[in-house]
């Protein structure tokens, strides 16, 4: 792979998207599920960033991976604060595990 | 093979295996601790691409506050004693046939897909024109995003209160 060419750091996104789909998809353990969404926001902003430097020339696929590392963010506080009541509640963060609506 | 190659490989190397630490470790601190390595490989990979403030930005966000606040989560909710596979995984065989097969999908387009040839690229420092371009074209998305953050924080801090019974 060479690091003049659009196509290897395509290659790594998919790679990576991969990687934390499959994490989304068999993951029990809530955070984890959060981790694959990680790697697949990561896998987005570097085809971002990537097309941004290959055609446009222009930076506007980096503020647009700005916005999303941002975006990321919020989501982790969020994310990880519902985690943390689900196993004040429950007891465990298994998402199979915590399934009723109500107490 | 250049030396910026080699690094090139090495960086994407790094980043394909502990994001496959991630996804495979069946303990949640490996899993943990190898996004570290995810993280730091995909701010190298944005110093390839030239953009220079992106990288930064990557390492004080993702490996100064997500992943410490990944950390954070790990360490309060399960009790690491009690079970030996902390990180369990189900339904393992069907979704890597459904990822390989749509990772095998993109990897084909992309080989196939004629791309512009690169331009002359040049490595300028981009600090300024992100924060022109921040103040001036995406100056409403710009303040939206402190509105949202401003929303998460609070979210976060009712979520994760103590109720108060009267």
């Amino acid at each position: 792979m060479s690091p003049n060419e659009l196509s290897s750091y395509l290659t790594i996104g998919a790679i990576l998207f991969g990687l934390g789909l499959f994490t989304v998809l068999t993951r029990r353990n809530a955070i984890s599920v959060l981790m694959g969404v990680e790697l697949i926001l990561n896998s987005a902003n570097i085809n971002y960033v990537a097309f941004s430097h290959f055609s446009s020339g222009n930076s506007a696929g980096q503020i647009y991976a700005i916005f999303v590392i941002m975006l990321a963010a919020a989501e982790a506080a969020v994310g990880l604060a519902i985690v943390l009541a689900i196993f004040k509640l429950f007891h465990t963060i298994d998402v199979e595990a915590a399934e009723t609506m109500k107490d | 093979m250049s030396v910026s190659t080699a690094v090139f490989n090495l960086i994407a190397l790094l980043l394909v295996v502990s994001a496959a630490m991630v996804a495979f470790s069946r303990n949640i601190i490996y899993s943990a601790f190898s996004l570290l390595g995810t993280f730091m490989g995909v701010a190298g990979i944005y110093i390839f691409l030239g953009a220079d403030f992106v990288a930064a930005v990557q390492l004080l966000i993702y490996v100064g506050g997500i992943l410490v606040l990944i950390l954070f989560a790990v360490m309060l909710t399960h009790r690491i004693t009690d079970v030996t596979i902390t990180n369990r995984a189900a339904g393992r065989i069907p979704a890597l046939i459904v990822v390989v097969g749509l990772v095998y999908m993109l990897i084909q387009t992309v080989r196939t897909t004629p791309w512009a040839a690169a331009k002359q690229v040049t490595f300028a420092s981009t600090t300024a024109t992100i924060g022109d371009a921040f103040l001036y074209d995406y100056l409403l998305p710009f303040e939206l995003a402190s509105l949202v953050l401003l929303a998460a924080m609070i979210g976060a801090v009712v979520l994760s209160r103590k109720e108060i019974k009267e």
